[in-house]
């Protein structure tokens, strides 16, 4: 009995925090991996132009990303400053957009094909005639819905 | 000598360490979404299919040349002047009989459009076109579609056409879809976006 009276009337003991560390950490770790801060690294400019009649573009496992523009600068040795697109992390010529859509549809599900879309991702400075070779690439792949991405804002600032 | 237990590392700030990485992490990062403007390509054409033939005064031409300039209708135009020139066109009605536009708000001249069904914008660029300048005018006739789209949903509806299609695509939005539905399909089939684009040429 003397045991426990000897406790009696001691301060409290203090909650334990030796583990707030580890679930911090936990906590932490869960971000740093779940957050992605971009699908591919961009090797072009990539300067979006402006527009304000603009949708949104969610689920974004149904979208296709196609880029565009002049090679940033340490490319540029590499590839010159004409403009070019970019596909999943490589250079491609406008002949590989075909290519590089089938095996997107391959990748997805067969019932979620007719809604891909194909976003575009074109620097402004980039001229007409590379986006319309890109968009006849499309348009032989039949990948006809499209999305000119852009950042919202006034067109006067393009 | 006497061996000393080395003194444990006082692990107490390791917390707030590791919280401010967190707040960082957690205020840096946005899950962005992407906006843009929406299209639909044509298919390629079968080859042995006519084009109909289509009455001049219903094609509203944009021209686009090299040095981003804009010639609309055969004027030089400037960019802020688009968009209402775009809805004058597609707004005119001019047509008669069966081709009257009753919902029409233009001046209804009968050398302009005869309705928005058949109200057709053709857009053509030089491939030395900058593509911001593409999206500009883009997103000027987007607008001026949208524009008339809104006014008859408010006409109509009491509510805007936009805030409707928003509805329509919301998964979560409680409302009757079935009728939001019809009604999204009314509005788009009363100002049909015809907007033609021709393979860019050097001009």
């Amino acid at each position: 009995m003397a045991k426990f009276t000897k406790k009696m009337g001691g301060e409290l003991p203090a909650v334990n925090t030796a583990s707030l560390p580890d679930i911090v950490f936990m906590l932490l770790f869960f971000f740093m991996v779940a957050t992605v801060m971009r699908q591919n690294t961009l090797m072009i400019q990539n300067k979006l132009p402006f527009a304000n009649q603009v949708e949104k573009l969610d689920k974004k496992d149904l979208v296709m990303y196609i880029y565009a523009g002049k090679p940033s600068q340490r490319y540029q040795q590499k590839y010159g400053s004409e403009a070019r697109i970019q596909l999943n992390d490589k250079f491609a010529e406008v002949s590989d957009v075909q290519q590089f859509i089938y095996a997107e549809r391959e990748a997805k599900r067969e019932e979620l094909i007719p809604y891909l879309t194909t976003a575009l991702k074109v620097d402004v400075e980039t001229n007409m005639g590379l986006v319309s070779d890109i968009k006849q690439e499309l348009r032989k792949a039949e990948a006809l819905k499209i999305n000119y991405t852009t950042r919202i804002g006034d067109v006067n600032k393009n | 000598m006497a061996k000393r237990s080395a003194p444990e590392v006082n692990a107490g700030s390791m917390a707030d360490i590791a919280f401010l990485l967190l707040i960082f992490f957690l205020v840096t990062t946005t899950i962005e979404t992407d906006r843009g403007i929406s299209r639909k390509l044509p298919p390629i054409p079968v080859e042995d299919i006519v084009p109909p033939v289509i009455k001049q005064k219903n094609i509203f031409t944009v021209i686009v040349n090299r040095n981003n300039d804009l010639l609309v209708e055969d004027q030089l135009m400037d960019l802020k002047d688009l968009r209402e020139a775009a809805v004058k066109f597609l707004d005119n009605g001019g047509g008669v009989g069966e081709e009257a536009c009753d919902y029409c708000q233009g001046v209804r001249d009968p050398s302009s459009s005869d309705n928005p069904e058949k109200a057709i914008i053709s857009l053509v660029n030089d491939r030395q076109t900058k593509y911001g300048t593409y999206i500009s005018v883009q997103n000027e006739l987007v607008g001026a579609y949208n524009f008339l789209r809104n006014r008859e949903a408010q006409r109509l509806y009491g509510m805007d056409y936009s805030e409707m299609e928003k509805n329509f695509n919301d998964p979560n939005y409680n409302g009757n879809k079935e009728v939001l539905g019809k009604r999204v399909d009314e509005i788009q089939n009363m100002y049909p976006q015809k907007l033609s684009e021709a393979e860019p040429k050097s001009l």
